[in-house]
């Protein structure tokens, strides 16, 4: 049985409530670029850009970055299909980058994510947004922002909807 | 999938799945870093029977922009040469670690031999068997069509509705082969246009138009026109009577190409002749692909690369 444990207004206040963490970590730094994790993190990266954008008006890129080719287990899984990336076209040197993703869990799409980004330029900063921290890390790996800390199970599954892929905002776990 | 022998073993799920990756590997050569760490430490052998300079150029191409080890064996200066059997080559190729064997062969076949014989555990990559099968090809001149005629709207689509030509040698061209099974699979309607001699004898089965001149062909308003080479060796063999006369039914000319809608573009899988199955203004016209078609070549087979290395189901 699936249970929901973040509902559309939830999610909703997570993200508002990461926006203005956003915004108060940046102290006046500028070049703030959004990276989405497809496929989710695509869309949870431009709902906090506009967050940001509306709690203190500023210029803020949204992109996507695709660490498929990156994974350290594509000779272990079966082949997973890769995703656009797509860089703002003044690149991200000298920018702050928040990797946005739905679910934190081993940590080695974060790594995969980070060796991306070393790949297409040297951002002043990187940080890591995520909506759900479920834990078991088998990486060295934390989030700066965390919409939910939801201990879980290792053979449970968590779910995110969003309204942009799935048509409703939620979040559950089975 | 394990190996990639016919585009014919291809689901339309499978042909789209690698087209879109294609897309993704166009955006990373475009990087100043155009380097991927997807295949560390697995080595690519290519082996070439049969000459080849694109074709090779781009596997190694793609190879290393994926962070392979590459070897490269050709006939000439190798124990081939001294009369080394198929099978023996391999098992050395093997025994020496290849993880991939991207395989050109001038007889039709081998490719699917290697694969199935058990003499190796590598991926097997047809790269041009005879007169069969160039799947790599196929699948970048599939590439090419789609971002030409879809542009921005491209991904996850086929090629439905897209009217294709195809003109030329194609009784002997695997290009061919490989383009027409590939190109039914994704939707698109397919002509041949050749002299009776040049079209192969089961035409009738492949699921295609065919007609006996280009204007013909052209009549039918085509999105694309594929041009295909006109193997030297072929002319003196009587499959048609000269140069001139194959040029005037058969090639693409400046009047042919002015004949073409706006949008149409003109393909060659190349080396060209220029003023026999394809009129030099033409090829460097805005309509051709040319060029593009070799920058896409590589993007297409780091794809195929990418996609043969996953966990088998």
């Amino acid at each position: 049985m699936a249970r929901i444990v973040l509902t559309k207004p939830d999610i909703d206040r997570a993200l508002t409530r990461i926006g203005h963490e956003i915004v108060e970590s940046q102290r006046g730094r500028t070049g703030l670029i959004f990276l989405g994790i497809p496929t989710r993190g695509v869309f949870l990266a431009r709902r906090l850009a506009e967050i940001v954008a509306r709690i203190e008006p500023q210029e803020v890129a949204v992109g996507t970055l695709d660490v498929t080719m990156y994974r350290d287990d594509i000779q272990q899984k079966s082949t997973r299909a890769t995703a656009p990336t797509d860089i703002p076209a003044s690149g991200i040197d000298g920018t702050t980058v928040i990797l946005v993703d739905d679910v934190l869990y081993s940590g080695r799409t974060v790594r995969a994510a980070l060796d991306a980004i070393t790949a297409l330029g040297r951002p002043d900063v990187v940080r890591f947004a995520v909506l759900v921290d479920r834990g078991h890390r088998e990486l060295p790996i934390r989030a700066d922002f965390v919409g939910k800390n939801l201990p879980s199970a290792l053979d449970e599954r968590v779910n995110v909807s969003l309204t942009e892929v799935d048509g409703t905002d939620e979040v559950s776990i089975a | 999938m394990k190996h990639l022998i016919s585009t014919r073993d291809l689901s339309r799920a499978e042909a789209i799945g690698l087209l879109d990756t294609t897309a993704d590997m166009v955006e990373v050569r475009g990087r100043d870093v155009k380097k991927l760490p997807t295949l560390r430490g697995k080595t690519v052998a290519n082996v070439f029977f049969e000459d080849s300079t694109r074709t090779r150029l781009s596997f190694e191409a793609a190879a290393l922009a994926l962070s392979a080890d590459v070897s490269t064996l050709t006939a000439q200066g190798s124990s081939v040469s001294k009369g080394e059997s198929l099978k023996d080559t391999l098992q050395t190729l093997e025994a020496m670690g290849a993880d991939y064997i991207v395989l050109r062969h001038s007889h039709s076949g081998v490719a699917a031999t290697v694969a199935t014989s058990g003499w190796t555990d590598a991926h097997v990559i047809n790269a041009g068997d005879g007169t069969h099968e160039h799947p790599t090809q196929a699948l970048l001149d599939a590439f090419t069509m789609r971002s030409r005629l879809s542009g921005a709207t491209a991904r996850g689509a086929g090629l439905d509705g897209a009217n294709v030509v195809i003109v030329g040698d194609i009784a002997h061209s695997r290009v061919a082969r490989s383009n027409v099974w590939l190109l039914n699979t994704l939707g698109a309607s397919v002509t041949l246009a050749a002299p009776k001699t040049l079209l192969p004898k089961d035409v009738t089965e492949w699921g295609v138009s065919t007609s006996l001149t280009l204007d013909e062909a052209l009549d039918g308003d085509p999105d694309v026109v594929m041009t295909l080479r006109i193997q030297k060796e072929r002319m003196s063999s009587g499959y048609f009577p000269s140069e001139s006369e194959y040029s005037r039914f058969w090639g693409m000319t400046s009047d042919r190409s002015a004949r073409l809608k706006d949008t149409a573009i003109v393909m060659h899988p190349g080396p060209m002749n220029r003023g026999l199955e394809i009129a030099g203004d033409v090829a460097d016209s805005a309509r051709s692909t040319v060029t593009e078609q070799v920058r896409n070549g590589v993007a297409a087979r780091m794809a195929v690369l990418y996609t043969l290395t996953g966990a088998q189901s």
